[in-house]
């Protein structure tokens, strides 16, 4: 760990520490276009991280970078201070990072309840054999970790709605069931890509709420990309400004209002 | 008594994920289990064994496989007959290499030769999906039948290319062969759908089923909860097959006796199969059952109705149920996809309310 090791604290009382995840120089290309073009930053523990900027900037490329969807072809991303090596998806779930997506990606044949015990696979660890049998091992880990998704649904008040199928809920409670079933997980690292798009003032701020209850009280540190700069500003307590694959701004929310190149790139240059 | 959950109050999550929720229903399933086992085997008689029941539990087992991997996991095959080939010549096989073990094990072994051979042509499901895989597990069909017959050694070089259940006992009963009693067949059939049927009830209701759930309906996601797609996909490769080859090779050494591989296991099986599950209901075990005992009786109700009832010619009859097989496949895809397994719950959830529906 050679970056800013130091730690501080928040004006609302919450300690962040040193970096979790650090991307170095990445370099992202699709044939001909560069999606991202040699960027870093890292992401503190226990702390809200945004990342905006326009359309196109690149920061859906750049999550899907730090979940391994996308493998970049130049820079490294370290993890808890070790490089980490190209990984499968999955591989990266385990290491404790989960996401939610632009557009959801529930399982829309499964109830709610069965949604969000999925994010508990990876702690599930009961054999072939032993859920065959059922009978024992298997039924006493589906109740510890049953007990686990009961005191996520509570947090996220959807306990009505949990033995609903996916498919007939309306769009901001899916927006809600998936950020649950991430958060079933107990991941270290949270990654949200635009957890309020689409959604109402009423229920932007119901969202904005939880995603600051879940920094809080689980000290879950959390990545999220989003548009409307208000909930942004407000949220986070970092900010990165991506602008067709460049990073030009990184600070707090106070420094980016005041980044001449970010106020170009938002409201445009006046060419005279 | 009324058919509801008002009153019966559910205190553990053990309680409230248990298989029957409503008290009416886990007695039903407990008569049910009573009749099968302590009035059915005194009243059959050769005919029923062998028109109907043997049948119907011999194709609920293949079908909860098929409906393993296709409804529950997504992956559709056509490769259901060629996988109960697998099952009844690995039967054959260990019934004529090791005569002095019991037949019970060799079923089993059966499934899990079947497993494996599963196992290995579901290792291009990662690659192709859908309709692409369909074609896949067809040639997986053909390339199996043709193997049986092409390969002299699998049907012990006998001259007509059949194979020929030995008799075999469990206990000093007879299960196989000529002088096996009807009871005694349908007893170890009912013995293995059993186990078959809550073996499969438990993998779906836990952390794998979920992982088969999450594979089906959206691989993406799943794969970013940490689900690792190749190993999901070949479990449930492998877990269907064991169940179609264990129905495989009951199919040849209880229900048929002499097995000719294309006649017995040809594509018309794996279709057969498949509108089982897709006529009860895919991704449940209920509409395993459902469907294969539709389609087994439909055929028997059929004769009786038309040939024995209105003097109808018999081919006249056996072509009309095809027919009527055909437009059902469509009504049930277009209408209900998920069923009679669906339409089950939907009388039920209407049964909750009545007489008082508002």
């Amino acid at each position: 760990m050679n970056a800013e090791p130091d730690t501080y604290v928040t004006a609302d009382g919450r300690t962040i520490g040193g970096v979790l995840m650090d991307l170095r120089n990445i370099t992202l290309r699709f044939g001909g276009v560069e999606a991202i073009k040699d960027i870093s930053f890292g992401i503190r523990e226990g702390e809200i991280r945004a990342i905006i900027g326009p359309n196109g900037a690149g920061k859906s490329s750049m999550l899907n970078v730090i979940s391994g969807f996308y493998i970049p072809q130049e820079g490294e991303v370290y993890f808890r201070g070790e490089r980490r090596p190209q990984l499968k998806p999955y591989q990266v779930a385990r290491q404790g990072i989960a996401r939610t997506f632009q557009n959801i990606a529930l399982f829309e044949g499964m109830s709610v309840l069965d949604n969000i015990m999925t994010g508990r696979l990876n702690h599930m660890k009961s054999g072939f054999l032993k859920q065959m049998i059922w009978k024992g091992a298997a039924e006493r880990e589906e109740t510890e970790n049953r007990e686990h998704v009961e005191r996520v649904i509570d947090f996220l008040q959807i306990q009505a709605i949990r033995k609903t199928p996916v498919g007939r809920l309306p769009y901001g409670l899916k927006k809600r069931v998936e950020l649950a079933r991430a958060l079933a997980a107990d991941p270290s690292l949270l990654l949200l890509d635009e957890p309020m798009a689409g959604m109402n003032v009423e229920e932007k701020e119901d969202m904005s709420r939880f995603i600051l209850d879940v920094n809080d009280e689980f000290g879950t540190t959390i990545a999220l990309i989003e548009h409307d700069m208000g909930v942004v500003m407000d949220l986070s307590d970092s900010v990165v400004v991506m602008d067709y694959g460049r990073k030009i701004g990184d600070g707090t929310p106070d420094e980016i209002r005041n980044n001449q190149e970010v106020i170009d790139a938002y409201l445009g240059v006046s060419h005279d | 008594m009324f058919y509801r959950e008002a009153g019966d109050f559910k205190t553990t999550y053990q309680e409230d994920s248990q298989t029957f929720p409503i008290k009416f229903d886990r007695w039903r399933y407990w008569a049910v289990l009573a009749v099968a086992y302590l009035f059915i085997p005194f009243v059959i008689n050769d005919y029923w064994a062998s028109a109907v029941f043997i049948p119907f539990l011999i194709y609920s087992i293949a079908a909860i496989g098929l409906n393993i991997l296709t409804g529950y996991c997504g992956q559709v095959s056509l490769g259901t007959g060629g996988f109960m080939a697998v099952g009844a010549f690995a039967c054959y096989k260990l019934m004529t290499a090791f005569p002095d073990v019991n037949i019970i094990f060799h079923i089993i072994i059966s499934g899990g030769v079947t497993a494996a051979v599963g196992a290995a042509f579901g290792l291009p499901s990662l690659r192709i999906k859908g309709f692409y895989l369909a074609v896949a597990t067809l040639a997986a069909q053909f390339f199996l039948v043709w193997l049986f017959n092409k390969v002299a050694w699998f049907y012990n070089y006998s001259a007509s290319g059949q194979i020929n259940a030995p008799e075999r006992f469990v206990g000093n009963v007879a299960v196989t062969g000529p002088n096996a009693d009807a009871w005694a067949k349908y007893l170890i059939c009912l013995v293995f759908l059993t186990v078959c049927a809550l073996i499969a009830r438990n993998l779906t209701r836990g952390a794998i089923g979920r992982t088969w759930m999450a594979i089906r309906d959206m691989d993406i996601a799943a794969e970013i909860i940490g689900v690792n797609p190749l190993r999901a996909k070949l479990m449930a490769f492998a877990v269907s097959s064991f169940f179609i080859g264990v129905s495989g090779a009951m199919f040849f050494a209880i229900y048929l006796g002499a097995v000719e591989v294309g006649e017995a296991f040809g594509i018309q099986k794996s279709f057969l199969v498949l509108f089982m599950i897709i006529i009860g209901g895919l991704g449940s075990i209920f509409g395993s059952f459902a469907g294969a005992a539709f389609l087994v009786i439909l055929p028997v109700a059929l004769k009786l109705v038309g040939v024995d009832l209105l003097g109808f010619p018999t081919d006249l009859v056996s072509h009309f149920q095809l027919v009527i097989i055909g437009a059902l496949i469509m009504f049930f895809l277009i209408k209900e996809p998920h069923g009679l397994a669906q339409l089950w719950r939907l009388a039920k959830e209407k049964l909750r309310l009545w007489p008082f529906p508002y």
